[in-house]
């Protein structure tokens, strides 16, 4: 019997996708148990798809307004977050860096961070309404807000985790402050500030949700809203998948980018 | 003739969190000479890397002042390197760029051809031409430590510093080191300071053997001459009645210190204040 690596290989790959089937098939033969129970209003996997094929097949329509394709909301609610999140991470990892570095900083800042940490996101909205008056900074600023301290904390574990003798060969060899932060400490961090970059990146898709849902004016967080206060629950539950998929997609963005970029491995 | 080390009168008292006082090192003096090979030999925390890292300047005596070359250490520097027990190599750098780090920062007043001269012959010194482009974590312990030896002679330091270098390797690796580096050393003409727990180690590659005391105040006891001629193979010399009785000496001095550090904490028991 010739024994062919192709086949070896695509069997493997074969393999590996069984498992995670069978639990999707799962969950849709419970979804579809659960929607036959009288007493709910809860659609059938087919019956979502039906309602909404309008929706899933031609994702880029533009009906002016807020009547538009999924492709436009995901893009509005994305554009939120890349602002957001942007902000977040330039000061995120300058004030990670700011704190590890010089004690005073440090005690000063930390009461700061440990009081306004716990706020949940939305506790900020109407705040930042007030402040900004306008609907996208609003929103933007909770994004921001949220997604800064995994973005802090990372970063100064990172630097407090440096083992000594690195710095200790700097010293003996009298590398600068720049050149101590550009060949040193810069790299030894990349892969925590990753980490920190990565969790702040799936914050920031629920804060922007829950932000758009609240204000009702553009993305998919106000078609969810509007959904709802249209009893139309198969749309619900596609912005939901699409929610998740999106979701995802950042993330594994995020996971190539820092494999890419921590050349550690 | 004057020392080319000079260290006088080192004490080295650490300021503890809840305001006591821990003396660690006291009135060490040693003088070493050109080309020489020194060993500190003693206790697990009886100060001897502490001893060794106020040399290097990356910590400063309460008393006491180290001289190397007839200039004052007051602070860190590349005339002073160290190969330190953990390798330190930055492990986002290859080979070639660990040593490249060091040598295109402190040589920096040379041309890029004569530094990628040294930077290759010491990698070839080392046996590590054929790993240069490996990463850290492709490297087997004694090949890091390797490259932690190349990258401190590339800079070509007026004295090695080593603390405990082949400790976290295995036994057969840390034989084949020890040889390399004792070569190395004769040819070179290198100064050296060595920390180790090892005796059959500071009896291979020293010229003297330093003994410290434990602490608290550890003080030098005795420093052994160690006289065999180089080049020195570990089965000629192991088997001569003047290795034994070096080998003696030292493991008696431990076993003392040892017995005496027993002592006392019995008495810290008997006696909370006595000691």
């Amino acid at each position: 019997m010739f024994i062919n690596a192709k086949n070896l290989i695509f069997q493997r790959q074969i393999k590996s996708i069984i498992a995670p089937t069978f639990g999707i098939t799962m969950l849709l033969v419970i979804w579809h148990l659960l929607s036959l129970h009288p007493d709910t209003s809860l659609p059938s996997p087919f019956h979502v798809i039906t309602n909404t094929w309008g929706l899933i097949i031609d994702p880029f329509f533009n009906k002016g307004g807020n009547n538009k394709g999924f492709f436009w909301l995901i893009l509005a609610s994305l554009e939120r977050v890349i602002f957001g999140y942007s902000l977040a991470a330039f000061v995120g990892i300058s004030i990670g860096f700011i704190i590890s570095l010089n004690r005073f900083i440090r005690e000063a800042i930390d009461p700061i961070i440990q009081l306004l940490r716990p706020v949940a996101p939305l506790a900020w909205l109407p705040l930042a309404q007030a402040i900004f008056l306008k609907p996208d900074p609003s929103a933007i600023f909770v994004i921001f807000i949220t997604a800064i301290w995994p973005i802090i904390l990372n970063t100064a574990l990172g630097v407090q985790l440096i083992p000594r003798d690195y710095s200790n060969v700097s010293k003996i060899l009298g590398l600068t402050v720049f050149e101590n932060f550009f060949k040193i400490l810069l790299p030894a961090t990349l892969p925590y500030i990753f980490t920190g970059l990565r969790i702040a990146l799936g914050l920031s898709w629920l804060a922007v949700v829950a932000a758009e849902m609240l204000l009702a004016y553009d993305g998919i967080g106000f078609f969810i809203i509007d959904a709802y206060n249209n009893s139309n629950i198969s749309e619900l539950i596609l912005a939901i998948i699409y929610l998740g998929g999106v979701g995802l997609f950042l993330d594994k963005i995020m996971a190539y980018l820092s494999f890419k970029l921590t050349p550690q491995e | 003739m004057s020392s080319y080390v000079e260290i006088r009168g080192i004490e080295k008292e650490f300021k503890l969190s809840d305001g006591s006082k821990n003396l660690v090192l006291k009135n060490i003096d040693l003088n070493i000479r050109p080309g020489e090979f020194v060993s500190l030999i003693g206790h697990s925390g009886c100060g001897k890397s502490t001893l060794l890292n106020i040399v290097a300047g990356l910590d400063k005596p309460t008393q006491g002042y180290v001289q190397v070359d007839g200039q004052l250490v007051r602070k860190p520097g590349s005339d002073r390197m160290m190969v330190f027990q953990n390798y330190s190599l930055l492990p986002w750098l290859t080979t070639w760029e660990n040593v490249a780090l060091a040598v295109n920062k402190v040589m920096r007043h040379k041309s890029k051809k004569e530094r990628h001269q040294l930077i290759a012959h010491n990698l070839e010194m080392v046996g590590l031409k054929d790993a240069i482009r490996k990463k850290p974590t492709q490297l087997s312990g004694g090949m890091k430590q390797r490259v932690a030896l190349a990258r401190a002679l590339a800079i070509k330091p007026k004295l090695l510093l080593l603390d405990e270098p082949f400790g976290a390797l295995d036994a057969l690796t840390r034989s084949n080191l020890q040889a390399e580096l004792m070569y190395i050393c004769n040819t070179n003409n290198i100064t050296a300071m060595m920390v180790t727990h090892d005796v059959d180690e500071a009896l291979l590659l020293s010229n003297r053997v330093v003994m410290l005391k434990n602490g608290p105040g550890a003080t030098i006891d005795q420093v052994l001459e160690v006289s065999f001629p180089h080049p020195r193979y570990p089965t000629e010399i192991m088997d001569s009645t003047k290795y034994h009785g070096l080998r003696h000496e030292l493991m008696q001095f431990l076993h003392k210190q040892q017995q005496v550090k027993y002592i006392e904490s019995q008495i810290v028991k008997i006696l909370p204040d006595a000691v």
